[in-house]
């Protein structure tokens, strides 16, 4: 076991799998310099033909990551920032998504999109968003957070893999997080979640950079004698169902804690999960905790007021269960 | 540039199988029996036809709202394609894509599409795959004029040229978005010229003259295979019927253009002027001809009653093919 940081995770998975497969290949923007550190080094170890610097050009650029795929190869396309998606919507949604439906079955879609994601301070609007949520509802597509080093080698190592169109979204603020990865060819299942932390007396379903903050909140909480377990369901499409809901059948008590926006949200659509599959073992409402349904603002206190937090989150399960 | 007979022969095939094709699509369309939106492309046989006969089986192609000569150039089955536009399970994409979405891997059709402008990254990601992969095919991208004013055009023609991709990007110029004369939502006469934008050959090409067509695609292509990069051609061409079958309906009594333009075009047919070549040429006599044309009515009829018997899918099958397991 080596200590290595989230973003380190992503380099060592990249390098592991472009070292195991010769038709996967990096292109995107910034790759080759690789601005936060997730693809430094490639071009030296795999050359110009597989690390492309691509123009700032999204619609372009995954519409030809789409094409490359169908084509055979299996590219691993990196959108710096999630909310540039926007700017890709078609090539995402209408294209990557649909094209093997579509086709009967004939075309496959082997690609891994990188994009960071939420907020990381001070970046206003268009650079911190959460952005997954939009793409829950396309049908085609795999969505995966990571919430830790460990997770985001094993996940990002197993969407390369998975013949399907996978966004692998990394949280902005967990670049610098230190972890223990197991050595060897380590992978984690799409479809898995993780109990982070066990407890008996609620559940808190959280999502990518609100895992650790959860667990913070689990370990205060413990010493008023609430006890929290944490469930990191690491993927959303596809989604750990039974492990949320054997959790709630065992806690009767769920919160859902994540950094998108409420309406339309990932905590939106596991609430609803919780409330329909699991209202029998529920002692009261599910909870959703999130950021305020406004664009996340650039000053400071206004970001903080903004952003999902942990204050909000100990005050959501202390109310549930009455102490 | 002298050609053979069997190359000959083949081109005129290909352009007959479309116009009667698309012929009998319009009239089923009429009658009812086909769901959805249609777009047929007759007139414009002679693009998709040059094109496809100068690329290789393992070469590839993308196509438009407007593909099914595009597929049939490139080798499609009438009858797969038939089932598929009636929505039947033994269609190319088991009924799920339709008309607007007909794909056929085995031949390198990497598929029409339904969003304008689509194809143009697409064919660029396909080619950069025969770069990664080490392989010399090369990848043809169908469009129109209307997609030539979307973003993905212009991303694509830059990332194509300055990766020197092996794409030859093929403007169908059939002077209408819709019912939107071009003229009046195009910055310029002519599509070809925008290639400068991008440092890339363009040459304007008459769409109609299917000798043109292959000429000009046969060095695109070479250029491409050989490294030198993307060109972009303008095969300037028109559609004889309405951008989409019965498009009448919604039109009501307005019109987008005249009688007689239309009818200016129908004199320029590509077929025609093949049978024009072909007699002056002394290459291939009427009774070649008439005999190909009397085959491919009998290839529809099959492929009419192939789609008609054909079950429909099974409502079991609406969740098979969303992920590849």
């Amino acid at each position: 076991m080596a200590v290595t940081t989230y973003i380190q995770a992503i380099n060592q998975a990249l390098s592991e799998e472009m070292e195991r497969d010769p038709l996967t290949f990096v292109m995107g923007e910034d790759v080759v310099l690789s601005a936060f550190g997730a693809t430094k080094g490639l071009i030296d170890k795999f050359g110009p033909t597989r690390v492309r610097n691509t123009p700032i050009a999204e619609a372009g650029f995954v519409g030809a990551a789409v094409g490359a795929a169908m084509a055979g190869t299996r590219p691993i396309c990196e959108v710096e920032f999630a909310s540039f998606f926007y700017c890709a919507f078609d090539q995402v949604c209408n294209q990557a998504a649909k094209l093997r439906y579509m086709s009967g079955g004939q075309a496959k879609l082997p690609i891994t999109f990188r994009a960071v994601y939420g907020a990381m301070g001070g970046a206003a609007a268009q650079h911190s968003e959460t952005v997954y949520a939009q793409f829950l509802s396309v049908a085609g597509l795999k969505l995966v957070v990571p919430s830790c080093a460990s997770d985001m080698k094993g996940l990002l190592k197993s969407a390369i893999r998975d013949d399907n169109p996978v966004i692998v979204f990394e949280h902005g603020a967990l670049g610098g997080r230190r972890e223990e990865i197991p050595a060897g060819d380590y992978l984690v299942p799409l479809g898995k979640g993780a109990i982070k932390r066990p407890g008996e007396n609620v559940t808190v379903v959280a999502i990518g950079a609100m895992v650790p903050q959860a667990i913070r909140v689990a370990d205060r909480l413990a010493k008023d004698n609430i006890s929290v377990e944490v469930i990191d369901p690491r993927t959303l499409i596809p989604l750990d169902e039974e492990m949320i809901l054997s959790s709630v059948e065992k806690t009767n008590r769920a919160v859902v804690y994540d950094e998108g926006h409420l309406r339309g949200g990932a905590a939106t659509d596991i609430a609803a999960l919780i409330g329909e599959k699991g209202f029998d073992f529920l002692d009261g409402p599910v909870r959703r905790v999130t950021s305020l349904d406004v664009p996340i603002p650039f000053s400071p206190p206004l970001e903080k007021a903004a952003l999902a937090s942990e204050v909000r989150l100990e005050a959501a399960i202390r109310e549930l269960v009455g102490r | 540039m002298d050609l053979g007979k069997d190359i000959l022969l083949d081109m005129y095939r290909s352009m007959t199988r479309i116009r009667l094709f698309e012929a009998k699509i319009r009239d089923l369309a009429t009658a009812n029996e086909i769901p959805g939106f249609v777009h047929v492309s007759i007139g414009e046989e002679a693009s998709a036809t040059g094109v496809c006969a100068a690329l290789r089986k393992t070469d590839r192609i993308t196509s438009t709202h407007r593909g099914h000569g595009h597929l049939i150039a490139k080798g499609g089955r009438l009858d797969r394609m038939m089932a598929e536009i009636f929505g039947k399970r033994t269609g190319y994409c088991k009924g799920k894509g339709g008309s607007m979405h007909i794909v056929d891997f085995a031949l390198g059709i990497l598929g029409a599409n339904g969003i304008v402008g689509a194809g143009l990254p697409i064919a660029t990601g396909s080619a950069l795959a025969a770069v990664v992969a080490g392989k010399d095919d090369v990848t043809a991208c169908f469009f129109g004029d209307g997609a030539s004013n979307e973003g993905t055009f212009h991303e694509s023609l830059n990332l194509a040229a300055v990766w020197k991709l092996p794409v030859v990007f093929v403007c169908e110029n059939n002077g209408f978005g819709e019912f939107t004369p071009m003229s009046t939502v195009t910055s310029v006469k002519d599509i070809a010229v925008r290639a400068q934008a991008y440092d890339i050959p363009g040459h304007i090409v008459d769409g109609n003259d299917v000798l043109e067509v292959y000429r000009y695609a046969s060095e695109a292509i070479a250029r491409a295979r050989a490294g030198q990069g993307p060109t972009l051609l303008e095969c300037k061409t028109y559609r004889w019927e309405g951008h989409v079958v019965g498009e009448q309906a919604f039109l009501g009594a307005a019109s987008y253009r005249t009688e007689q333009e239309v009818s200016e075009w129908k004199l320029r047919c590509p077929l025609i002027r093949f049978d024009k070549f072909a007699a002056e040429s002394g290459k291939i006599s009427a009774a070649e001809l008439a005999r190909i044309k009397t085959e491919t009515e009998a290839e529809l009829e099959a492929a009419i009653k192939f789609a008609r018997e054909s079950p429909l899918p099974d409502a079991a099958e609406v969740t098979d093919d969303v992920f590849t397991e």
